[in-house]
């Protein structure tokens, strides 16, 4: 087995099948260190940030004990040779920043928590990082290395011995440590430098005749060390992505395992040296077997350096797609939290260097059908910049896409939005595809049947109309759901146009600010237009009439319509914070509004339609009956909004957990957890990073730890449940996120055809208060002014109609 | 055949000689000479390298393709290994052992042209270790006192250090480790030494690296300086002063050149039109295969004088008008050679053959072509070191000659007598001169400190005295390397000219002595103070750095100073193309 800690988790995954086999919760903060029992090779010792030490019988998922230590706990090491002491990096009482290694003594009562406060200090001035401190052979001493210090404390003789090297070299590069290990057999310490050094030190009991060996392969920091079980070998990564084996000290022999995807964040031997396993900044563990032939590869969503095609949904496969490995497309199911398959769009060799302009993927686009693909790629040099339109056809005897057209320099310069035609009933060859650019055109691209006999595919795409308007640059563009119009955005201006004539039907404008976002209304709404500004201001046009419906101040960020219903959810970004609103374009007034979704910026969100419709029980949540929506935040974290209550949830855990899972690495995270593991031969060890949010109120958790039969009906439980997210609410820190959000409204369920029926006029006679009383438990007073707003733009809007 | 190693065993008695025919030849080692004691047992390959064990008993012996272990006594080959056993067939190539190393535990290092360093058990004939240190060939090998330490340098300039390290604290079990890589050099490293505090590499590059080890060092001085060295801290140039001519002198032969001269003047800077091109007068090739050890040319320029290790000639040099005619002095009287210096008198008059034993030959320079042996001075205590720095005095009246043993000997040439002696100081004498007025002999020392010792009062000068007592700059002490040349100003008696490879420096006796917190260069900072603040800022030592690698400066009659630079680019330009290596990042 595989263990890791993941956020507020241990995860277990078998080594064998890459499958999660269970996780373990009941830390309250991130898992910081992993550690085997060193005298039982079925227990493991867990540390996390909020002060615990939780011991586990992982075979069969048990906590067996926790011990309270009341410092947040940064790392963990368990040794062989101390029988009932473990040791732990704690921030130094009084002093920011300074950590040091500390022994505290588990004390063997029966009880299940108890108290460990015994502590002793060993090192002073430690690195919290976990790779900083390494314990040598048999616990006879242990290394510590901080900025241009490795100091090495021996237990037996209680000697401290401090070497330093100089913050730089003769040849500009920094010699500061970032990583140590011991050898397993030998008295041999080897560190990894910032400037792709290792060095090993040995006879390092004197302070003066100390020596040491380089070993240099790598041009940028090496990220971890591991000695192979015996010593003979030692392992290295860094962000070149390169697994180096390096064998018996020596520098002229040595082997690579290349092209590992992205920088490599830990590398951990399984205890029969048979497996390695190395974490990966993108999100990922990768197993290796110990000829290096890679094994297996543990991932969920890969962590891209940068999301830049936004969250597109593949209609065949209902995956998310978006930026993975550099040049790559990925495809991530959202029920397996399973990566699907990854596209290489760019075909061309990633090379790790900085300061190295690549090419990148920056815009996707899908037909209707998934039969299509169209990929935009951008290389900036400093002053030309190079793009290349691809349009990609999926072939279904490989079950993948494949290149159909590529079309170098499709516009001068960046291209800013691209869409297919949506048309599910017509035929291949009505097929158009509109890029919108940087140098004020928009171009419509279409297929031609290749006459040629000898060209090996009939179908190829080529450019038919350029249009512009007043030498503006294009920014959005959009077909409405029908296909006949579409609607270019140039700066402040929407323009329309029809999609058969290409003439310019009509504009629309909301000065002064620039049009920031565009879409139209979908089935009952299709004659309206929406657009978002960046002054603020949220327009709906009616098509028809040619004139503005109404309007809103909201600084919306993203738009993004509902494919299978009239709703548009919009995210704005008012006052560090994200908040939804999610309305139809035929009544200005939101049906739902979520304050303070999260703290970072929502850069993307999209709707994925579900398999099967939801029963939603709360007309508030009506509009995600068809559809899920997920956002993809600055940091990368994909959240979801959720209505299942906590019994569904129970049920459907595992379901539920995928998508908790999905939570890629966010630099604060990156804690690892370390662990040994032994278990009837299957034995491996991992570390995975991320970002979970548990509720920890008790009685959601005496919801979910009950299983589902012996629960009490669910009505009866509902106020218990809301209670507790009323309190758990308060509780929550600042820094906390609600990912996903429960509501619960009282009210009987409502037929979802009904709510269609009700009309404008009707809704507009609620009393705005009221319906502002209804969530006003939650809602501040900036809220409440914020509806009271909208509001009075309605009637406004009214009057004048 | 021909000799490709030679190698003597501890206590000195007895030399092996290894052969191109792959014999190993015993020679017992008599005063004098040496005497062919046997043959040893005789295989095919020529025999490159040559170890004793420190007992004596046993040669370790490197060819092409394996090493051999003998038997001193019987003269048997009691061991053969082949060094490149493990290499599959059909990738054989020739491995050669360059450098072998017997240690007194019985094991044999070899070292070879794929990179390796290995270590063999004689007895068994079994691979112990074996270290790759480079994808070239390792050339050179060398083993401290101790053998706990071994340094070996590579054909791609690159010297390693192996140490025999503890495997686990306090257990006996120890292994080598190779540890310190160096690159000080740019080709092959050809040859290592290993002292005790250091290691020592030269090679085809023309340099000479001492690096220290710090762990071994006690305290922060001289020692624990890395040094580099390119040029010979010897006088390869003499000048003559009253007929502007130089004499240089090369392994092979030697150049003589007139020098070049202008009217006009012109400020600081400026770079003077020659109105008469420096000429090149004659070109003299010594004969036979002997490298020519000194030379040297009066200040009249008429005698050019040189040794090598078993002769010494003596020419005469005719001018007539621009062409140089020369004659070799015939019946040289026979000396006791080899000479180390040669020093001509300031007439011209008389030639000072510095020799072994301490002993310094005075030759009578007699008109229009003979000389006449005059005298030997000896020390009064006797010596077994040879004699390797001379001056005399302007006057002719004193001559101090500086043996190895670092003692200043100062003889009285009136009366080729044995003055006095300069008290010893711990250091090498780098350079030294007479002033000419004075008679004040100025003494600098290998660890850059200064001495002034007045010859008729037999005592150092009160200037010098203040020296020792303020101590010198610490930039001055922290220089690389030696003062090479001592010289004087006619004009000025305060002013002593000074230079080593990297800087001319004039010291002014009469302004006062820098402190440690006042900068030791400050000529271009003075240049832009007003008088007055530099008249306060003026110190003694005057420092000119714009030379590349300054060889020999001297002052010649006439406010001229005759400064040889040899770029270290030209000597580079002539060196083999050193082994190509990809460098990451290029």
């Amino acid at each position: 087995y595989l263990l890791c800690a993941s956020g507020d988790f241990v995860k277990m995954y078998s080594a064998a099948t890459e499958e999660l086999v269970r996780a373990m919760r009941g830390h309250a903060d991130l898992v910081t260190g992993l550690q085997l029992n060193p005298h039982n090779r079925l227990q493991l010792y867990s540390s996390s940030l909020d002060g615990s030490i939780k011991l586990w019988d992982f075979t069969d998922g048990i906590l067996i004990k926790t011990f309270t230590v009341g410092y947040k706990l940064l790392a963990l090491y368990a040794l062989a040779s101390s029988e009932d002491s473990v040791f732990v990096i704690i921030p130094k009482s009084g002093e920011r920043d300074t950590f040091q290694l500390v022994s505290v003594k588990l004390t063997k009562t029966a009880g299940q928590d108890t108290e460990a406060k015994e502590l002793s200090v060993v090192l002073e001035g430690v690195d919290a990082s976990p790779k900083c401190t390494a314990f040598g052979r048999e616990g006879e001493y242990v290394a510590s290395v901080k900025e241009v210090h490795l100091q090495i404390y021996f237990f037996k003789r209680k000697q401290l011995n401090r070497f330093s090297v100089s913050a730089t070299n003769t040849k500009g590069g920094n010699n500061l440590f970032t990583c140590v290990a011991c050898h397993p057999k030998e008295d041999c310490i080897a560190t990894g430098h910032g400037d792709g050094k290792i060095r090993l030190w040995r006879n390092f009991h004197h302070n003066k005749e100390y020596t040491f060996s380089t070993l240099h392969w790598h041009h940028d920091i090496v990220m971890d060390l591991a000695f192979s079980i015996e010593g003979t070998s030692l392992l290295s990564g860094g962000v070149e992505s390169v697994l180096v084996q390096w064998h018996n000290g020596s520098d002229c022999k040595k082997d690579f395992l290349p092209r590992l995807g992205s920088a490599i964040e830990y590398i951990s031997i399984s205890s029969d040296g048979t497996l390695y396993c190395t974490s990966h900044t993108d999100n990922r563990i990768t197993i290796i077997n110990s000829n290096l032939r890679f094994s297996k590869s543990i991932q969920g969503l890969i962590k891209a350096r940068d999301v830049k095609t936004g969250l597109v949904v593949d209609p065949r496969t209902k995956a998310l797609v978006l930026n993975g490995e550099p040049g790559h497309l990925q495809f991530y199911c959202l029920q397996s939290d399973k990566q699907l398959y990854s596209l290489d769009i760019v075909q061309q060799e990633y090379i790790h260097q900085a300061g190295l302009n690549q090419a990148d993927l920056v815009k996707v686009a899908f037909s209707a059908q998934g039969k299509w693909l169209a990929t935009v790629e951008e290389r900036e040099e400093e002053t030309d910049l190079e793009l290349q339109l691809k349009l990609w056809f999926f072939d279904e005897e490989t079950q993948s896409f494949k290149l159909n057209t590529r079309i170098s320099m499709p516009h001068e310069d960046h291209i800013t939005a691209m869409c297919f035609r949506d048309m599910d009933e017509l035929e291949d060859d009505s097929l158009i595809l509109v890029t919108a650019g940087r140098d004020c055109l928009f171009k419509v691209w279409v297929m031609l049947e290749d006459t040629d006999p000898e060209a090996q595919q009939s179908l190829s795409w080529s450019c038919d109309f350029v249009g512009s308007y007043h030498n503006y640059q294009a920014t959005n563009c959009c077909f409405s759901e029908d296909g006949s119009v579409l609607a270019v955005s140039f700066e402040e201006t929407v323009t329309v146009w029809d999609s058969s004539t290409w003439d310019l039907k009509c504009t629309f404008c909301h000065p002064p600010g620039k049009i920031r976002n565009i879409c139209f209304g979908r089935l009952t709404c299709s004659k309206y237009l929406i657009g978002a500004t960046d002054h603020g201001f949220l327009c709906c046009w009616n098509l028809l009439s040619c004139a503005l419906e109404w309007s809103a101040h909201l600084n919306v960020v993203v738009l993004q319509p509902d494919p299978l219903s009239e709703h548009i959810a919009a995210v704005s970004w008012l006052s560090k914070e994200s908040s939804l609103f999610v309305f139809k374009p035929n009544e200005p007034r939101p049906i739902c509004i979520q304050r303070n979704l999260c703290k970072e910026k929502i850069r993307f969100a999209a709707f994925v339609p579900r398999d099967v419709p939801e029963t939603i029980g709360s007309e508030k949540y009506l509009w995600l009956r068809r559809s899920q929506l997920y956002f993809l935040t600055d940091t990368q974290e994909l959240m979801t909004f959720s209505t299942k209550s906590p019994e569904e949830r129970l049920t459907l855990s595992s379901k539920q957990l995928a998508v908790e899972e999905s939570l890629p690495v966010t630099p604060f995270s990156l804690l690892l957890g370390k662990h040994r593991q032994q278990s009837q031969g299957d034995i491996d060890h991992g570390k995975v990073v991320r970002n979970h949010h548990e509720q920890d109120s008790p009685a959601v958790k005496e919801l979910l730890h009950t299983p589902a039969h012996v629960l009490p009906s669910a009505s009866f439980l509902c106020p218990i449940f809301i209670n507790s997210l009323l309190i758990s609410k308060e509780k929550k820190s600042a820094e906390e996120v609600a990912d996903e959000v429960e509501m619960e409204s009282e009210k009987a369920e409502d037929d979802s055809d009904e709510e269609k029926d009700v009309t404008e006029m009707e809704q507009e006679d609620i009393k705005p208060m009221e319906l502002v009383g209804e969530i006003t438990h939650k809602l501040s007073k900036s809220e409440e002014k914020e509806l009271r707003k909208i509001r009075k733009m309605d009637y406004s809007w009214i009057s004048a109609f | 055949g021909p000799i490709w190693s030679m190698v003597a065993n501890g206590g000195g008695t007895r030399l092996a000689i290894g052969c191109e025919d792959g014999s190993v030849k015993l020679f017992q080692v008599v005063p004098g000479g040496i005497q062919f004691e046997k043959n040893l047992d005789r295989q095919k390959g020529r025999v490159l390298c040559l170890s004793w064990h420190p007992s004596g008993t046993h040669i370790a012996a490197g060819s092409i393709d394996f090493l051999r272990v003998l038997d001193v006594r019987s003269g048997r080959t009691v061991q053969r290994i082949m060094v490149n056993y493990h290499v599959p067939k059909p990738k054989k190539r020739e491995c050669v052992v360059w450098s072998i190393a017997f240690l007194s535990s019985g094991t044999v290092v070899s070292s070879d042209s794929f990179g390796r360093v290995q270590f063999w058990d004689w007895e068994r004939g079994t691979l112990l270790e074996s270290h790759t240190v480079s994808t070239s060939a390792v050339l050179s090998l060398a083993v401290s006192e101790k053998e706990d330490s071994i340094v070996v340098g590579t054909s791609a300039g690159a010297t390693y250090q192996f140490q025999l390290l503890p495997v686990k604290t306090g257990s006996q079990d120890k292994r080598w480790v190779r540890t310190k890589p160096f690159q000080h050099h740019t080709h092959d490293v050809r040859a290592v030494a290993h002292s005790p505090t250091a290691l020592i590499s030269g090679g085809l590059d023309a340099q000479l690296v001492i690096r220290p080890l710090m762990e071994k060092v006690q305290r922060k001085g001289y020692e624990a300086a890395l040094r580099k060295f390119t040029f010979p801290h010897r006088r390869l140039v003499s000048c003559a002063r009253k007929a502007r001519l130089l004499l240089f002198q090369f392994s092979q032969h030697l150049e003589l050149w007139r020098l070049g001269s202008t009217n006009e003047t012109g400020k600081d800077g400026e770079v003077l039109p020659v109105c008469r091109m420096p000429e090149h007068l004659l070109q003299l090739k010594s004969k036979g295969p002997e490298h020519i050890y000194c030379s040297c040319v009066s200040p009249c320029g008429s005698w050019i004088a040189y040794c090598t290790a078993s002769r010494f000639h003596l020419y005469r040099v005719q001018h007539e008008g621009d062409s140089v005619s020369i004659k070799k002095v015939p019946s040289v009287p026979k000396l006791l050679l080899p000479a180390y210096q040669l020093q001509c008198a300031s007439d011209s008059g008389r030639l000072f053959v510095a020799s072994d034993r301490g002993s310094v030959h005075v030759l009578q320079l007699l008109e229009p072509g003979g000389c006449k042996h005059l005298h030997t001075l000896r020390p009064p205590a006797g010596t077994a070191e040879a004699v390797y720095l001379l001056a005399s005095s302007a006057d002719g009246n004193w001559l101090a000659a500086v043996s190895g043993d670092w003692e200043i000997h100062i003889y009285s040439l009136k009366h080729f007598k044995h003055h006095c002696t300069v008290p010893t100081y711990s250091c090498a004498v780098t350079a030294l001169a007479i002033h000419p007025v004075t008679n004040n002999l100025v003494i600098a020392y290998s660890d850059q400190q200064l001495f002034e010792f007045s010859i008729p009062e037999k005592q150092y000068t009160a200037w010098s005295r203040t020296v020792q007592n303020c101590g010198l700059h610490k930039a001055w002490l922290e220089r690389d390397s030696p003062i090479t040349h001592i010289a004087f100003n006619p004009k000025n008696p305060s002013h002593i000219l000074l230079h080593d490879v990297y800087m001319f420096c004039v010291l002014d006796k009469s302004l006062p002595l820098p402190d440690d917190s006042a900068p030791l260069m400050n000529q271009s900072a003075l240049k832009q103070l007003p008088e007055t603040a530099r008249q306060r800022q003026l110190h003694a030592f005057k420092i000119c750095k714009k030379f590349q690698p300054l060889l020999f400066a001297d002052l010649l009659e006439g406010n001229c100073l005759v400064a040889v630079e040899r770029p270290v680019m030209d000597i580079n330009a002539q060196l083999p193309p050193p082994v190509q290596q990809k460098k990451f990042g290029t």
